[in-house]
C-alpha cells in the first residue's frame, strides 16, 4: 500500500477506460464501518434495505481482506485468519469481478474505503479511485463545516463526483 | 516461480474436498485451508446478493495485491478456484479442464462418495500433468 503524495488534484484526471455510462454505485466507508456516502446511478435490483445493504457490503470487504491476507502465497508470515489488520497491512485486494458487475476497492492510510461498482468489462480503476479520493480530500475534508465521521452532505462534492463518474463510464 | 500457487475444490455446502499446494510461501495447515474454503463459499454467496442487476453468479476473479484468484462454479454448485500470479492467462480454460478431469476421474469412480474429500490417484496424476502442461504453455508464449 502506498501513501498518496500531495493532496493536489492532478490537473488531468485519468483517462476513462471505457466510454458510456456504466457505473452502478459508489460507497464510501470510514474505518469504523460507517457509510459516509452512498451514490447510486443505475441499480435496477435491490434485495435489501439501504442500511442492511451497507452493512453487508462492509462485511464483504472486511472478510475478503482477511481472506486475501491469509491466502497471500508470497509471504511466509501471515498470522491467523480473521485477525484485524490495519490499513496497508497484509495483502489486500483492489477489485473483483462477477458476471454482472465489477467492484473496485481502495483503502486510504486513514482507513477510508472507496468502493465503485461498475460494468464487469470496465478496465483497471485504481487511478480513478485515487482521483475520487483526492476529490474527497479537496471537497469534504477541507470543508470547514464537515465533521469527520459524519455522513457526507457536500453539494459540490456530489456534483463533481457525479460529473467525473459519468465521464468515466 | 510457479504460475499457480494452489488449487481448491469445494462442494456445494462450502466444505473443502480437495486442496493442493504448488509452492506458496508460508505454512498453511489443514484447518486454515478448510476455513479459507468456507470463507470463500460465503463471500461468493454474498457477492450475488449485492449485485446491482439480476442474474449474478458470484465472483469469477478476485485481484489481490500479490495474487489473482479465479473461480469456476459448476451447475451443481461445486466450486473450483485457483490462486495464481497476478495477470496469469488461460485460467478459465484451466479450471474448465480441471472440471472435466473431476467429472471423468472422480465422479465416474464407483468408490467415490459424493461431497466427500477426493482421494483418487488417477485424478491426482492427471491434475499434476494438466497444471504442468499449462505451465509449459505459459512458458512457451
Amino acid at each position: 500500500m502506498q501513501f498518496f503524495g500531495g493532496s493536489e488534484i492532478s490537473p488531468s484526471p485519468p483517462q476513462p477506460t471505457v466510454s458510456g455510462n456504466n457505473a452502478h454505485m459508489l460507497y464510501v466507508f470510514n474505518r469504523n464501518g460507517v457509510c459516509l456516502l452512498y451514490r447510486e446511478w443505475n441499480r435496477p435490483l435491490k434485495t435489501l434495505n439501504p442500511q442492511q445493504d451497507h452493512k453487508l457490503m462492509f462485511g464483504l470487504l472486511f472478510s475478503l481482506k482477511s481472506l486475501t491476507a491469509k491466502m497471500d502465497p508470497t509471504s511466509a508470515d501471515k498470522g491467523n485468519l480473521g485477525v484485524p489488520q490495519l490499513p496497508g497491512q497484509g495483502c489486500s485486494f483492489h477489485s473483483f469481478r462477477t458476471n454482472t458487475y465489477k467492484l473496485s476497492f481502495m483503502e486510504s492510510p486513514s482507513g477510508i474505503k472507496i468502493i465503485l461498482v461498475t460494468h464487469p468489462r470496465t478496465g483497471d480503476l485504481r487511478e480513478s479511485l485515487k482521483y475520487i479520493y483526492n476529490l474527497y480530500v479537496e471537497y469534504v475534508v477541507k470543508n470547514p463545516l464537515y465533521s469527520p465521521g459524519a455522513p457526507i452532505k457536500c453539494e459540490l462534492f456530489n456534483s463533481t463526483l457525479d460529473q467525473y463518474v459519468r465521464g468515466l463510464g | 516461480m510457479a504460475a499457480i500457487y494452489s488449487l481448491y475444490i469445494i462442494n456445494k455446502s462450502g466444505g473443502l474436498i480437495f486442496y493442493k499446494d504448488y509452492g506458496s510461501a508460508g505454512r498453511m495447515d489443514t484447518n486454515d485451508s478448510l476455513r479459507l474454503a468456507s470463507l470463500w463459499h460465503s463471500m461468493h454467496a454474498i457477492s450475488q446478493q449485492l449485485s446491482p442487476v439480476n442474474g449474478c453468479a458470484g465472483i469469477e476473479l478476485l485481484q489481490a495485491d500479490n495474487f489473482d484468484l479465479h473461480c469456476f462454479q459448476s451447475l451443481t454448485g461445486t466450486k473450483f478456484f485457483v490462486v495464481c500470479e497476478p495477470g496469469s492467462l488461460h485460467m478459465e480454460s484451466l479450471l474448465k479442464y480441471i472440471y472435466e478431469l473431476y467429472t471423468d476421474y472422480v465422479l465416474k469412480n464407483p468408490f467415490y462418495e459424493m461431497e466427500m474429500p477426493i482421494r483418487c490417484e488417477l485424478f491426482d496424476i492427471n491434475l499434476s500433468q494438466a497444471v504442468q502442461k499449462d505451465r509449459v504453455a505459459l512458458l512457451g508464449r
